[in-house]
């Protein structure tokens, strides 16, 4: 049973909670997830810690609501149980020891890209963030990401920081060059041009994926990815590739699987969610 | 559910048979004993079962029960006990049984194996007690897990009725790692004998492969709950969500009990490495039936989705085959069929759940082994292209290896697929655990006495056998119950160093 001790919107979609869950506190590593189920009859579904407070035992889960599942998530209260939250999984990000570091974040995965960015700043790396939304009120974990780096900040729209994609502005910071490893977590699509446009310059880069998962231990295979023709379990060997690698198209369709489902669910739950209020 | 032990056709039956249904019974003379027939298992009508997810085996009635009691020979040297992996006494327990005396028969059964619900529906009855019972010598044998089950389920709903004193505690420690059979069978067997056990599971309920891989239609969760609540109720604490080898590691396990037992089954899946693998409708048997029987997907409540497909094919012969090809018909498929590379004859599952497919209208192709799945423009399984086979010479196994025929491949239309070819260790405990020896399949490696290469560490089920049945894991959980206790009393040791050679790295 994990208790909720705070939450916070931080976009239109977005919502933080901070959840009891002492153990995963104490050992998480950057890069590792855990598998949530809010309650009975709930899904499992792989979420990224974004940050830990080892003294108080908690974790903060950064949440877009999409699905059901996900919407039921962030409509709990301060105080509200999530009955089950298993790990911490995943193998942990490998760590640079120096250089120069760019940690390209698009919508919630900026809170993915953020204890990345953290770890690489305490292990003395430079790190630069490019961090992307629809507009400025979409653009979240800019103060944290700040406290560990330069942070450029991109909107669509341009109400915000410079206007255009991430990409854009990764595209120049490859230009200059220097630069030892981009770490790129967001939408597919987003991941994926981040990748093509560091190919070129022979950079690395890792990307996190966030492929359907039941378990999150490889009993499954649900999550099983393309790497360099190579089929990979998203849970154990990753969630961390070599974008390079990644068969993205085939990532993208499996992620549509249930598209179908989870409309039908969504719009179930809307409905019903509407009427109690 | 279905109400066990109300069927009132076979009541009749039975009782026209006999003619002799009522307690403290005095036992028949074996001449008339030999006369009667095998009671048949009471089922749900295959066609309504087929879109259904109740139990398909209706279990007997008391009167069907009874008599069954009475065809057992009472041998005096039972090969039966001798054929059963745990070693049930099952002459004794039909015997109490046919008494009229069901309660000491559930004590006698109980005395024996932790989990008789669960033995009673899924042991292979046929290749084990069942095989070597003189009856079947000159006709059928006696309905030994029939009788198991009828007398299990009577001992789980009458719960009252036993008040079993708690042992003395003995201050020791123990932790199980998996609540599978096996672990389930030791954490009772330790919990008995007055140590302190906890599972450590990685999923969110208890189980293992009870709850998440054998569907609901042969094995009802709520009756796998109730054993598990028993185990609860007699002291064992269990902790859910926790993956050894991420949240704990087996090493500090070890620093924290007195004794570990490692009975974490073979959990990875087997894909076939054919192209069009990953296409959209493609499970392995352990996330389809996941999806459907720990989420379960079949409800439409659940939140968890599972693909419904119209023509599924399932690759592979085992029970984990047969449960996936039988499920995908009562989630509506319209063609749900089993593709299976050797003959009929060396199908790997019980013969009852082959039986039970076909008259759910499960059909079976055999000697046919797929070489790609292929897909339509928008990344969907469209059809299994396949080659057939011929048997040709034994292999290692001693069963007829599959040969391709040259230019017989074929394409079988369909729109989902399950891969049901077996399962493989998983590392994620292994690897955090440098002390443990594995062998090259990453299994466990273990002595006589289920000890590994650390100190005070057991390990049983399929982490050491690879994928077999529950009832050698709950063996295994016996006899790995019963070497721990004598390891926390002083009476075993750890075992000697292999040599250095062998010796895991430190």
């Amino acid at each position: 049973m994990h208790p909720i001790v705070s939450k916070d919107q931080l976009s239109p979609n977005v919502t933080r909670l901070v959840v009891e869950a002492a153990r995963i506190a104490e050992i998480r590593r950057p890069g590792q997830f855990v598998i949530v189920r809010r309650g009975p009859g709930s899904e499992r579904i792989p979420l990224t810690i974004a940050d830990v407070d080892r003294t108080a035992g908690t974790i903060s889960l950064v949440i877009q609501a999409i699905g059901k599942s996900t919407h039921e998530l962030t409509s709990l209260s301060v105080g509200d149980v999530i009955t089950d939250i298993a790990g911490p999984l995943g193998t942990p990000t490998h760590l640079l020891a120096s250089g120069h570091a760019v940690c390209v974040g698009g919508g919630v995965g900026t809170a993915v890209a953020y204890p990345i960015a953290q770890a690489l700043s305490q292990n003395g790396v430079k790190v630069t963030s490019v961090i992307g939304g629809r507009s400025k009120e979409w653009v979240i974990y800019e103060d944290e990401l700040r406290a560990v780096g330069d942070v450029i900040v991109c909107t669509d729209d341009g109400s915000y920081g410079r206007h255009g994609f991430v990409t854009e502005a990764l595209k120049d910071i490859c230009e200059a060059g220097g630069i030892d490893e981009v770490f790129a977590i967001g939408p597919v699509p987003m991941m994926r041009a981040c990748s093509e446009l560091t190919r070129p310059y022979a950079i690395k880069t890792t990307v996190s994926l966030n492929s359907i998962m039941i378990d999150g231990t490889g009993m499954c295979g649900g999550c099983r990815v393309s790497i360099g023709g190579k089929t990979e379990y998203a849970c154990c060997d990753g969630p961390e590739f070599d974008g390079h690698l990644v068969d993205f198209r085939q990532l993208a369709d499996r992620l549509n699987t249930y598209r179908e489902f989870e409309q039908v669910a969504l719009e179930r739950w809307t409905a019903q969610h509407a009427e109690a209020h | 559910m279905a109400d066990l032990g109300n069927s009132d056709g076979m009541a009749e039956i039975a009782d026209t048979l006999a003619g002799r249904a009522e307690a403290n019974r005095e036992p028949l003379p074996k001449k008339e004993r030999m006369k009667l027939n095998r009671g048949a298992m009471p089922e749900q009508d295959a066609m309504a079962r087929a879109r259904n997810f109740a139990e398909v085996n209706l279990g007997y009635t008391e009167q069907l029960a009874l008599v069954e009691a009475d065809r057992c020979l009472q041998c005096p040297k039972p090969y039966c006990i001798d054929g059963c992996p745990v070693a049930v006494n099952i002459p004794n327990f039909i015997r109490l049984l046919g008494e009229g005396n069901i309660k000491g028969a559930a004590d006698s059964l109980l005395g024996d194996n932790a989990l008789p619900c669960v033995t009673g529906r899924v042991c292979p009855q046929e290749t084990q007690c069942e095989q070597v019972c003189l009856r079947a010598k000159t006709g059928t044998p006696v309905a030994i897990g029939y009788l198991e089950r009828y007398v299990a389920d009577w001992a789980i709903n009458n719960r009252d009725a036993f008040t079993a004193a708690r042992p003395a505690p003995s201050g020791k420690k123990v932790a199980i790692v998996g609540s599978g059979p096996a672990g389930l069978t030791a954490a009772g067997e330790l919990t008995k004998r007055g140590h302190k056990v906890t599972i450590f599971e990685a999923f969110h309920a208890a189980g293992g492969v009870l709850i998440y891989g054998i569907p609901e239609f042969r094995l009802p969760k709520d009756i796998v709950q109730k054993e598990v609540d028993r185990l609860i109720d007699d002291g064992v604490e269990i902790e859910p969500n926790s993956i050894i080898g991420k949240t704990f590691t087996l090493p500090e396990l070890r620093e924290k009990f007195d004794a570990v037992f490692v009975a974490v089954g073979a959990g990875l899946p087997v894909f076939m490495n054919v192209p069009g693998e990953n296409l959209k409708g493609v499970y392995s048997a352990n996330e389809y039936l996941t999806r459907v029987n720990l989420m379960g997907a079949y409800n439409p409540d659940s939140d968890t989705p599972v693909l419904r497909g119209h023509k599924v094919a399932v690759v592979g012969g085992g029970n984990v085959a047969m449960d996936s090809v039988r499920t995908a018909r009562r989630l509506g498929a319209d063609e749900s069929v089993c593709v299976y590379r050797r003959s009929r004859a060396e199908l790997p599952a019980r013969v009852e759940e082959v039986h039970h497919a076909e008259q759910e209208g499960v059909r079976f192709d055999f000697l046919v082994a797929p070489t790609e799945v292929l897909g339509d423009e928008k990344g969907w399984v469209s059809g299994l292209k396949c080659i057939r086979m011929e048997l040709g010479e034994p292999d290692a196994s001693g069963r007829r290896r599959p040969v391709e025929i040259p230019g017989s491949d074929f394409v079988l239309p369909c729109d989902m697929v399950v891969v049901a070819i077996g399962t493989r260790s998983n590392p994620l405990l292994t690897s955090t655990s440098p002390d443990l020896r594995i062998n090259k399949w990453g299994y466990i490696e273990i002595d006589d006495n289920l000890q590994t290469s650390m100190p005070g560490v057991f390990a049983g089920g399929d982490i050491v056998r690879g994928a077999a049945t529950v009832i050698l894991a709950m063996g295994d959980g016996k006899k790995a119950a019963a070497n721990i206790d004598a390891y926390l009393r002083g009476e075993l040791k750890d075992p000697e160093p292999a040599g250095t050679e062998a010796a895991p790295a430190h």
